[in-house]
């Protein structure tokens, strides 16, 4: 696979044990000047991260300043403060709706991803290790679902989600993620799934396993790195997934955090960018966390489901 | 668990009734196990998808089941400017905003792949703002595009650039400029890890020896990097573009398709005359319309894959 943070480590560990030259990337570099290398390497990338990550700063420095700095360019420097207040914090914390809707998402995302990694491993061991009749048709069929966009999806599942009596529920939203998830998870797991010997299974077989043991006591712990992969994707998607909360869910205290930020947020107060940016900023931190401890498994994630 | 082994280890293939038939058949087997996912994919997604077309052929509103009318809400949205408007939009975004996160997120994978220091975290950094909810850093540009306290303004005031602020959300050329580059800014990193995961499966020697050959930096990118990478940019081009056609997130949280519609994609039209007008027929039209160009896409996307099968020489499984 591809864990690239995990390979570059490798990289060191050769490096620290042997001559410098045992690192390939290392073998041509010789060929370029410093100054050469500022100008076509760190300048260039210094400017595409500065500008990636700028919006997160001001973000940030927007949900601390005092109120009055936020609107007065003229007599302090915007991009800094030296009176940070938690002020907006609080307002979000005590004053408002914002850790009920922090928990929903929460539990929308747990519940539906949890849904949707089990039924995805029953799928993907059925589609490479069990090879019913029809299984590669159905792995395609899958594929072919990951590209189903949920902005074509919405309006007549809005239709079926209120004739099931969903409508305004944490359910609706626990019942449709999986779509987004299953067929993405699914094809992924089918990579993991893949790599484990066959000789294992046989095994099993001879000793008189059934399928159903052998998925749970030797295919599943041999492909936990998978799920991990797949759990802190999936979970992503749920807390990033915003059309179909915002068309299922009506009541305030209901609302998963991006749309409770857009539509309650949203008044005409021009005070109103301190507790906004907070509120942004207070649903992107459990992901950014997540993902600082699991970036080889995020990038596994992306780059594996791309690859498969 | 041995207790459960035992029995089972007797010969009994010779009289299987229906019952262990259905326990161990390799397909009846199959089928027990795609009952969960497929359950959710007939009901929620299939399903939908042909109840969409259907409706889009219908007059149904919110709270009023609909007749069947025909073609008559794809003939209405034929006359209809705003929609053409949309699908124009929608174009010309997702053209642009494709082409230069291709552009920009190669050449940042080219970048990343370099030998430098502090390479890991460099690689964590970059994909930050694909981590974070779109809305959220949305919300994020529409404040830094704010029309009367934005940060560029003020800078190039202070640069002396420009004497007034630059109405970015209000004006309708610069909305759209905005809109783009916050696609891009999200798309990139994307973009960028996923190609830079492909640029690691090239082998260092292959540069080696063209070098030795007196190869450029450009003839090595050309003529090693570019064509060894043509099947995962296929793929990664193709969903980059798949979800730029079909994006409403982004543009809800920053201008709800304003100013006079300039920005309103297809997307958030068909959300609009659906949800908050409330003709989900015609609504359902908008979207159904999504669907050829949503084909033309997939389609690229398979002869990526088999041709990246195909190069790599594996079997088909």
């Amino acid at each position: 696979m591809t864990d690239l943070p995990t390979r570059s480590i490798d990289l060191k560990n050769v490096l620290s044990g042997s001559a410098p030259t045992a690192d390939h990337s290392e073998g041509m570099s010789y060929l370029q000047s410093v100054p050469r290398r500022i100008v076509t390497l760190y300048l260039p990338l210094t400017i595409i991260v500065v500008v990636l990550l700028f919006p997160f700063y001001w973000m940030a420095l927007t949900s601390v300043k005092p109120d009055e700095q936020l609107l007065d360019l003229d007599r302090y420097n915007p991009f800094w403060t030296w009176n940070p207040t938690f002020k907006h914090f609080y307002k979000l914390l005590f004053e408002s709706y914002y850790p009920h809707w922090l928990w929903n998402t929460m539990y929308v995302a747990i519940c539906a991803t949890v849904l949707s990694i089990v039924a995805s491993v029953f799928a993907a061991y059925a589609i490479v290790r069990l090879r019913y009749k029809g299984a590669n048709l159905v792995g395609g069929l899958i594929f072919l679902a990951y590209l189903v966009p949920p902005s074509i999806l919405f309006i007549p599942l809005a239709t079926v989600v209120y004739q099931y009596g969903l409508f305004d529920s944490p359910l609706a939203l626990i019942l449709t993620y999986p779509t987004i998830l299953i067929p993405f998870s699914t094809w992924l797991l089918m990579g993991y799934f893949k790599t484990i010997p066959f000789e294992l299974e046989e095994c099993a077989l001879i000793d008189g396993a059934s399928r159903w043991q052998i998925l749970i006591k030797i295919v599943v712990p041999l492909a936990i790195p998978g799920l991990i992969s797949a759990f802190i994707f999936c979970f992503t998607l749920c807390w990033n997934e915003f059309i179909y909360a915002l068309t299922f869910l009506q009541s305030t205290s209901n609302k998963t955090v991006p749309v409770a930020i857009v539509n309650e947020f949203v008044d005409g107060d021009i005070y109103r960018w301190g507790s906004l940016m907070a509120g942004a900023l207070a649903g992107s931190l459990p992901l950014v966390i997540l993902y600082a401890f699991f970036v080889e498994h995020y990038v596994s994630a992306m780059t594996g489901a791309v690859k498969e | 668990m041995a207790d459960v082994a035992i029995p089972r280890a007797k010969p009994q293939m010779s009289e299987d009734s229906a019952w262990i038939q259905l326990k161990h058949n390799r397909n009846w087997l199959g089928f027990w196990f795609m009952v969960p996912a497929m359950a959710f994919l007939i009901f929620f997604l299939a399903y939908p998808l042909g109840l969409g077309i259907w409706l889009s052929f219908t007059d149904t509103r919110i709270g009023r089941v609909g007749h069947f009318v025909g073609t008559e809400n794809y003939e209405w949205l034929w006359d209809d400017s705003i929609f053409w408007l949309s699908v124009f939009n929608t174009l010309l975004y997702t053209f642009v905003a494709s082409a230069l996160k291709f552009a920009i997120g190669l050449y940042l994978a080219l970048l990343l792949n370099e030998n430098m220091p502090f390479k890991a975290m460099l690689r964590a950094m970059v994909l930050i703002p694909f981590i974070v909810p779109t809305v959220l850093s949305a919300l994020a540009f529409w404040w830094i595009f704010d029309s009367q306290f934005s940060i560029i303004s003020w800078s190039l005031k202070h640069l002396g650039l420009i004497n007034q602020n630059i109405n970015f959300l209000g004006d309708t050329t610069w909305a759209r400029i905005c809109v783009i580059f916050a696609n891009i800014w999200r798309g990139v990193p994307f973009v960028a890890i996923t190609l830079l995961a492909g640029l690691q499966t090239v082998s260092p020697s292959l540069y080696e020896a063209a070098t030795l050959d007196g190869a450029t930096r450009w003839q090595n990118f050309r003529y090693i990097t570019y064509p060894l990478l043509t099947p995962i940019i296929a793929v990664v081009m193709t969903f980059s573009v798949l979800f730029t056609f079909t994006d409403f997130q982004l543009i809800w949280a920053m201008t709800r398709g304003g100013p006079v519609n300039a920005t309103h994609l297809m997307a958030t039209l068909s959300y609009q005359r659906a949800i908050i007008a409330g003709q989900l027929g015609e609504g359902a039209a908008i979207s159904s319309a999504m669907i050829p160009f949503l084909l033309a896409a997939i389609m690229v996307s398979w002869f990526g894959l088999q041709r990246r099968k195909w190069q790599q020489g594996e079997s088909n499984d």
